[in-house]
């Protein structure tokens, strides 16, 4: 076990470790905001949201959550920069070797997803901590936030729904090499299984960014 | 003049090894740790005894021109490595391979020797397999073998196309083991220049690092030369570009004899000559011949048809190909030695049957294909063909290949006794450099044998039989007058290399060099064109120091430098090599005289005159060198004609 | 064929490097790449200029001496190949062809073309082996070895150390070099014993060495002139965790 994590493989491990448990809450939170396209006045939602804020085994793994979020982040940067650090002159021509082309940009889709995150955060999370206001139009009841309205609020806004789907396009990118990267990190690299894992990723890198995005479309065109 | 005395054990000759190992001296633990051992070269021959010798103990320092011991040219042999272990049940034994490599030498080797070699060949795989070498395995898990030239039952252990590159990575490895531990010192690109002698012994090395130019004083109790061949000598070979008999060189100029230094192998299956800017030639494996079948139109017609690029060879019907092999040896068919079916190729071309410029025949797998499938000749062949096609940009699933002979080994090289010792003490040489096992050819599959047996199992013994006489010799300074003189004497040899500013370029003298060695010393001799290579090789040798140009400084990475004291003394080698073809009055193996040759064009051998080993030893500059002849003994083998008819 | 090469001229380890642009004309598309370097050389050599050096040896495609990456690609635009197999009929007549060495901190440049590949040797140092003396081993055929695993770690064996993987990753990593020889021996029962040590050190130099770190780009694999496959990286990871973790 000793000093596994000081090595170039145990950080990697950290982050893809980190990587897929984001994934999976990524899932939940999408089944969430799914809810907010039912047309029943965001009770679910609301019911959801309140369980979220509320249930203690949520209140245990939100610290995890963020965790998970730093680990991936910080490890993401101390391995980048080694790995600009590995080629300190540059090639004139740029390599052309095939490689898988969203792993060559997972550190600019990464920064892009960080970007959007901090705003996420201004427009929800911060709220819910009392650090910042909602926005405009919210009037948030006696002791609780109402995300419901907040989200709505903010889908019918034009200009943040286009970044919120271009985000999840990024999201996407990144999606597409992070997943089966992560089981060849793991060391699941198997000649069956492997086109499976693909398959999977491929299939979540596309989907879930399109779940997202689904909610802001609505909002824009066919809420009324 | 110097007496050979071959120092082989008493009785006979299954014994003989068993006998010297039993008697020989050995040096204890404590005193290896005192003793310094130099090993030039690190591909199967240096690495090996250079690991061997660190695990016993001793401090090795070893030394490559290659930017890593990985790179040296064993590491391009494809085919296999032999060994009597007769698991496939047909018949194999320590006899048959010593029988098969005696008479495959056209009985110009030394029998101890070679029985010697046929005893530890099974060592040496079980000692691959425990490094961890992926030989070739059957579905049961056990061994494959496949079968060679030269040879009746299938002896050869081998792994994929790349047995040499898997044999090498073996002893690297084991090198690499020992570095670590600090037994073994390694030097990378770094060349020996000269040998240090020391009151009549081998002390030390003389090198230039070519990264900085830098000369250097190397002292060890004992020196031991794993460099390899001189087959560059002909500018085209299948040698590696760096492949050089510099280190060969400098020890005879030093007092080492060199021995047959005529016999070259000239290689049948590589790929033809393209162009004259070509820089070297690809061998294509013996083991090809397996399944592929060797021709050449029956028809001059079609031959001439062919190169003019009228005909295509698949549009040759069965009837008018001539497998000449097959017509003229039925008993080995394809399967005939190097030296048979590299002359044969020759003989069909010269008389103008050679396809593609002429100088070319076929390698055909289109029967194979149709007898076992395409699938199996792809597991079996399949990056031999693949660096085929990368090469000539043709299909050799679908059209045959074109080869042609090319040189390839020398089977000359140091004279050395039965302890690997050369005529100085304390030099050793081991490999491809001494010249011991091979005769006038050598089989298929055997130098990877060759190389290991000595590093692994015959040096570490033998050289303890010369060093337990040295353990009170402290370690010597290298101020020492001897190790200034040898300095001074590189550093002069390349200040008047540098200084000249001719206006022709290394590689061009290289090449007239190569064209020379080629059509007079090259598949066929005679006294003629031996005497005439003599005299063109000192012309050129004289125009060389005159007008040869070096670009760059001599303390600085110049690979010009290098080339230019390589092919000095390629030129020098060239005319000795010239001048043993024109001694050696008789055809044997790779050497073809073709004033001796039967009425049916084999190689005609005069045993009566010339069962002897030529070991050249050296005069001086400008003085005809002595000729010391080893007599050669056959207790255990009738010679005879060799027949693989 | 004509054509217009750039190539990285750099006098030592310390110096300013910059590109040069030279001419060549006439060149047989039979040629192989290096050849064409040659007969550069050959008129430089003519001119009294200083040759360009660039690393080579077997110019068959297995001592891994040669090096060069071409117009963006180690060892050129051809997959399965080392240099000295590139052949000129791969271009086209008048094209311009840059030529730069591997770049990598653990691969310095010691002159022009020409860069240091010591740091693989170290790797192997530290654990790529079977630590058995000469002699004294068991016959060949003591252990029977399924023909399915001592093929691939064949597969993984025929890695020639010629660092294209780590010219060719944007990180510089040299982990399908190290994943080879670890596969090789994971594969192997000979190689058991010492697999828990030997995927540490290893690991652990190629950390130290200043290689960066895999982020799963498959380039190395696109590379490789022996075609190693990512499996075997996929195979060092779990080697590496069994190792960590027990």
């Amino acid at each position: 076990m000793s000093n596994i994590f000081c090595s170039s493989i145990g950080k990697k491990l950290l982050m893809s470790l980190a990587g897929i448990f984001l994934c999976v809450f990524l899932l939940v939170h999408l089944g969430i905001n799914l809810m907010l396209l039912r047309n029943d006045g965001g009770e679910v939602f609301k019911l959801c949201v309140e369980f979220m804020t509320t249930n203690i085994l949520i209140k245990i793994v939100e610290p995890v959550l963020f965790l998970a979020f730093l680990i991936h982040m910080i490890w993401a940067a101390i391995l980048q920069v080694q790995n600009w650090m590995a080629r300190p002159s540059k090639y004139a021509v740029t390599n052309h070797s095939q490689s898988s082309f969203f792993s060559k940009y997972m550190i600019h889709t990464g920064i892009i997803i960080f970007a959007f995150l901090v705003l996420h955060f201004v427009n929800f999370y911060f709220v819910k901590l009392g650090l910042t206001s909602p926005a405009q139009g919210v009037n948030p009841v006696e002791g609780e936030h109402d995300f419901y309205n907040m989200a709505i609020n903010l889908f019918t806004q034009p200009v943040y729904s286009v970044i919120y789907i271009a985000f999840f396009i990024f999201l996407g990118f990144h999606f597409n090499h992070a997943f089966q990267s992560a089981f060849q990190t793991f060391g699941l690299n198997h000649k069956k299984y492997t086109p499976a894992i693909k398959f999977i990723g491929l299939a979540y890198s596309i989907l879930v960014p399109a779940g997202f995005a689904i909610i802001p479309i609505y909002f824009m065109f066919f809420w009324k | 003049m110097t007496v050979l005395n071959s120092k082989i054990p008493q009785g006979p000759v299954s014994e003989k090894w068993t006998y010297y190992k039993a008697h020989q001296n050995l040096v204890n633990p404590a005193n290896k740790r005192k003793l310094d051992i130099i090993v030039v070269g690190t591909g199967l021959a240096g690495a090996s005894a250079a690991a061997s010798l660190g695990e016993l103990g001793f401090n090795v320092k070893i030394f490559c021109y290659q930017d890593s011991p990985r790179r040296a040219h064993s590491i391009a042999a494809q085919g296999g490595i032999n060994a009597a272990k007769n698991y496939q049940n047909d018949g194999d034994s320590v006899y048959r391979l010593f029988y098969d490599t005696i008479k495959g030498g056209d009985y110009r080797a030394r029998e101890a020797n070679v029985h010697r070699l046929a005893e530890v060949s099974n060592n040496i795989i079980d000692q691959c397999v425990a490094q961890g070498v992926p030989f070739a395995r059957d579905y049961g898990g056990l061994l494959d073998n496949r079968s060679f030239g030269g040879a009746q039952v299938s002896r050869t252990f081998y792994a994929r196309g790349q047995t040499g590159q898997q044999l090498l990575l073996g002893a690297y490895s084991a090198l690499s083991r020992q570095i670590k531990k600090g037994t073994v010192k390694m030097y990378n690109r770094t060349e020996m220049l000269d040998v240090v002698i020391v009151d009549g012994k081998a002390r030390g090395i003389i090198t230039r690092d070519l990264t900085t130019g830098k000369i250097e004083r190397h002292f060890g109790h004992a020196v031991v030369l794993g460099t390899g061949g001189y087959g560059n000598v002909f500018f085209l070979s299948t040698n590696a570009m760096g492949s050089n008999g510099s280190a060969a060189w400098q020890v005879y100029k030093r007092g080492a004899c060199m021995a047959n230094p005529c016999f070259t192998q000239i290689h049948p299956t590589c790929i033809p000559v393209h162009g004259d800017y070509q820089s070297k030639l690809t061998l294509m494996s013996e083991s090809l011949r397996n399944d592929g079948r060797i021709w050449v139109p029956k028809k001059k017609e079609d031959a001439e048809a062919i190169r003019a690029g009228k005909l295509k060879p698949t549009q040759i019907k069965e009837e008018d190909r001539d497998y000449y092999l097959e017509r003229r040896y039925p008993a080995f068919g394809n399967l005939v030695p190097r030296d048979v079916a590299s002359r044969a190729a020759k003989e069909r071309c010269d008389a103008g049957f050679g396809v593609g410029s002429g100088l070319a025949v076929y390698l055909d797998f289109s029967s194979a294909i149709e007898r076992l499938g395409k699938n199996v000749i792809e597991q079996r062949y399949g990056n031999l063909f693949q660096m085929y096609e990368k090469i000539v940009d043709e299909n050799p699933y679908e059209t045959p290949m074109m080869i042609y002979p090319a040189v390839h080994y020398t089977m000359g090289g140091i004279w050395v006794d039965y302890e690997l010792q050369t005529t100085i003490p304390g030099l050793f040489a081991t490999g491809e450099a001494n010249f011991s096992d091979h005769g006038a050819n050598r089989l298929g599959a055997s130098a990877l044998m060759q190389g290991l047996a000595d590093g692994y199992f015959v040096l570490p013994y033998t050289i303890q039989n010369y060093l337990s006489a040295d353990i009170r010799t402290p370690r010597m300074s290298t101020d020492l007058a001897p190790f200034a003189e040898a300095e001074k004497n590189v550093q002069d040899k390349i200040n008047r290399l540098m200084s000249i500013q001719g206006k022709n370029s290394v590689d061009s003298f290289h090449k007239r060099l190569g064209h020379i060695m080629w059509e007079k010393v090259g598949m066929a001799r005679t006294k003629e064109s031996c005497t005439a290579a003599i005299s063109e090789i000192k012309a050129l040798r004289q125009e060389f120091w005159k007008d040869v140009r070096v670009t760059g400084s001599a303390t600085e990475f110049n690979p010009e430098l290098e080339k230019a004291l390589r092919v000095a003394d390629f030129l020098e080698l060239g005319e000795l090599m010239a001048k043993d073809a024109l001694n050696r009055e008789e055809s044997c193996g790779g050497h073809f005289r073709e004033e001796y040759q039967t009425a049916e064009g084999e190689a005609d051998r005069q045993d009566d005159k010339f069962m002897y080993v030529a070991a050249w030893e050296y005069q001086g500059d400008g003085k005809e060198p002595i000729l010391n002849k080893e007599p050669l003994v056959y207790e255990n083998i009738k010679v005879a004609q060799r027949n693989y008819k | 064929m004509d054509f217009t090469l750039k190539i990285w001229r750099q006098d030592g380890p310390e110096a300013k490097g910059k590109f040069v642009t030279y001419q060549i004309k006439n060149i047989s598309h039979d040629c192989s790449f290096l050849e064409m370097l040659d007969q550069l050389n050959e008129q430089l050599v003519d001119k009294i200029e200083k040759p360009v050096c660039f690393d080579h040896d077997c110019r068959e495609g297995i001592c891994g001496m040669c090096s060069l990456y071409i117009n963006g690609r180690p060892h050129g635009n051809d997959s399965g190949i080392t240099t000295c197999q590139l052949h000129m009929r791969k271009f086209k007549d008048g094209d311009t062809i840059v030529i730069e060495p591997w770049r990598a901190k653990a691969f310095p440049i010691i002159k022009d073309l020409v860069v240091s590949r010591t740091a693989f040797d170290k790797i192997i140092q530290e654990g790529g082996y079977v630590s058995i003396n000469t002699g004294g081993v068991p016959d060949g055929n003591a252990i029977a070895i399924s023909k399915v695993d001592s093929d691939l770690a064949m597969d993984a064996a025929q890695c020639i150390g010629c660092g294209a993987c780590v010219a060719a990753c944007k990180n510089a990593s040299a982990m399908l070099f190290v994943s080879a020889k670890v596969s090789q021996f994971a594969l192997l029962p000979q190689g058991k014993p010492e697999a828990k040590e030997r995927v540490e050190k290893m690991v652990a130099k190629m950390d130290e060495l200043g290689f960066g770190n895999c982020t799963n780009t498959g380039a190395c694999e696109a590379e490789c002139p022996k075609e190693i496959k990512l499996t075997n990286i996929a195979r060092l990871n779990r080697e590496f965790y069994a190792a960590k973790l027990s």
